[in-house]
């Protein structure tokens, strides 16, 4: 398998404000490897450093010390960023923020005609994309139309279509309803399992974390968990003191294993809930 | 008494065009003063629409609003008062901070309203401190803060104004749970100290479940039910087919009935569940000795 995402003893830090601030450091040594193929979760509260972990993924921002390789490559080599940000793409919070055409297709095949693919290979891809994200009959209708789930598909097309190997998802259904939380959700899953694209979704829903195969958890600039999302989740004083949540499920569990019910620790859902709970009613 | 009162409210964007949209269908329903109201509806459902008709930022297409029993379009001229009086914090309302400073962002709704200068600042000072932006920041440019602390001068900068009425919409949309306690802490501060009315758009139930005396919910631009928070949550299962989150704690006491463990209750908080669990667990245990 091997990694597509290494990194090593990774310090980041936003420079001084011009009027006298000074710099922030937001990432205080980082380790962190994500396997090909691996759909990861990123957690942590607003200012942990989890937004900015993601821009350093694909070369946006460059380490300040430690180092970053994405596919074998180092993102401070310049010479080969846009290579490299071709193979890990990105999908960002405001959908609004990444739309750039007046037409769904249009928007879809940006990358592909900066990257200058053939017209045959560009319609084909397009299309593709598209349906892969179930957005291929809204193709001709204008991004400002659609809601904001079905933007969010469009920008994950337009990413698709360059054919990545890791996706990087930063709280890419915070602004959606349960609705578009839900097809997002979707479309993100089938991709890992269908194209075997790597999955990097950086979120603060829990119950979204709880469907990934491996959770790492920031705090103040570093990562403090790194598991399965059931082990994780079961440190549930952990994750609360540092001003997460754990799927209502968990904590249940969690609030009547204190009080002295034999239930077991590691529960992410309702329905491994409901089974325990079942279980220790027939007792 | 009801502060607010709507009469088959009806809104019709681009009447006469292709593009015709009812998209809110004869809503009639009564507010009464002091309650906190949780709103809920998916995208489309019209649940924008409607707010913005409290405040007089739409005007119906037919159907009336009533403000303390008075037709806020009786007459065209004072809408704008009907504006100080139902205060509305729009989505991300951190976008809508413009003022070179906090305390002039806060004042900014005050100043509106024709009050003294002594008056502005008292309000602004209070304000600040209720929804916990220390002094020493007001005189910084707002656009130095952190995300969260924009989007509480934004919500002050309403507040401030004391409206009888404060709508918020989607006021915790985007942060991360702490944050989002922060912000709920606030307003629920802010309602036991005023008594107002809040309004709160959301669109998950679990945020709004501990704190709204009744939820009123939107789907296909009609008003699908209005009612006290628990009946509301009875019908839990209708409300999750029509696309909206229910609290997973609901959703494993649905599944509990279905398993013949019935409570007779519905079940949407965490505390209520605990309680509820190990009460009757404690009752089987001491049966079986």
């Amino acid at each position: 398998m091997g990694d597509i995402i290494e990194i090593k003893n990774l310090h980041f830090s936003y420079p001084a404000s011009e009027d006298g601030g000074k710099p922030v450091e937001v990432l205080k040594g980082v380790d962190l490897e994500i396997k090909n193929g691996e759909f990861i979760a990123v957690l942590g509260h607003n200012g942990s450093g989890k937004s900015t972990l993601a821009k350093l993924m694909n070369g946006i921002l460059v380490p300040e010390s430690g180092k970053v390789i994405v596919d074998g490559t180092d993102t401070t080599d310049e010479e080969k960023i846009f290579e490299l940000r071709c193979r890990v793409g990105m999908v960002f919070q405001n959908p609004d923020n990444q739309i750039v055409s007046s037409i769904v297709e249009e928007d879809v095949a940006f990358a592909l005609e900066n990257l200058g693919v053939p017209y045959e290979e560009m319609r084909r891809r397009v299309d593709d994309s598209l349906k892969a994200v179930n957005m291929y009959e809204y193709r001709l209708h204008s991004p400002a139309q659609l809601s904001g789930g079905q933007k969010q598909r469009v920008a994950i097309a337009g990413i698709i279509a360059m054919k990545p190997k890791c996706i990087i998802l930063d709280e890419p259904t915070a602004m959606l309803d349960p609705q578009g939380r839900r097809e997002v959700m979707n479309v993100i899953r089938k991709m890992n399992r269908e194209q075997g694209i790597t999955i990097v979704l950086i979120t603060h829903y829990m119950d979204e974390a709880a469907q990934c195969d491996r959770v790492v958890v920031m705090d103040k600039g570093r990562i403090v968990l790194d598991d399965v999302p059931r082990t994780v989740f079961s440190h549930v004083e952990q994750v609360k003191a540092i001003g997460l949540d754990v799927p209502q499920a968990t904590e249940l569990a969690w609030r009547l294993r204190k009080a002295g019910f034999d239930i077991p620790a590691e529960i992410i859902n309702e329905q491994e809930c409901v089974d325990a709970l079942v279980k220790l009613f027939d007792k | 008494m009801a502060v607010l009162e709507t009469q088959e409210l009806t809104y019709v964007y681009s009447q006469g065009s292709p593009f015709e949209k009812t998209a809110v269908d004869s809503v009639s329903l009564k507010i009464d003063e002091g309650a906190i109201i949780g709103v809920m509806g998916h995208t489309g459902s019209g649940k924008s629409t409607l707010i913005q008709q409290f405040n007089g930022l739409l005007r119906p297409t037919s159907g009336k609003i009533l403000l303390d029993g008075v037709d806020i379009w009786a007459d065209r001229k004072k809408i704008r008062d009907v504006r100080f009086r139902v205060g509305l914090v729009f989505q991300y309302p951190e976008y809508q901070i413009f003022e070179e400073t906090v305390y002039k962002d806060i004042a900014f709704g005050p100043k509106n309203m024709g009050l003294d200068s002594v008056e502005i600042k008292r309000r602004v000072l209070e304000t600040a401190h209720d929804i916990g932006i220390p002094e020493e920041l007001l005189e910084r440019s707002p656009f130095e803060l952190s995300g969260g602390q924009k989007r509480r001068v934004a919500i002050a900068g309403v507040m401030a104004m004391n409206p009888e009425i404060l709508i918020l919409d989607e006021p915790t949309a985007g942060l991360d749970p702490a944050g989002r306690d922060k912000i709920i802490g606030f307003i629920k501060e802010y309602h036991r100290k005023k008594g107002n009315t809040v309004l709160i758009v959301s669109h998950s139930m679990e945020d709004i479940a501990g704190f709204a005396d009744k939820i009123l919910v939107m789907n296909k631009s009609r008003l699908f039910c209005y009612d006290d928070t628990e009946k509301v949550f009875s019908r839990a299962e209708e409300i999750s087919r029509i696309g909206l989150d229910i609290p997973q704690i609901t959703k494993i006491f649905i599944e509990l009935k279905k398993n013949g463990i019935d409570f007779g209750k519905d079940v949407y908080t965490l505390d209520y569940a605990e309680k509820l669990l190990i009460k009757k667990l404690g009752e089987r245990s001491r049966e079986n000795c």
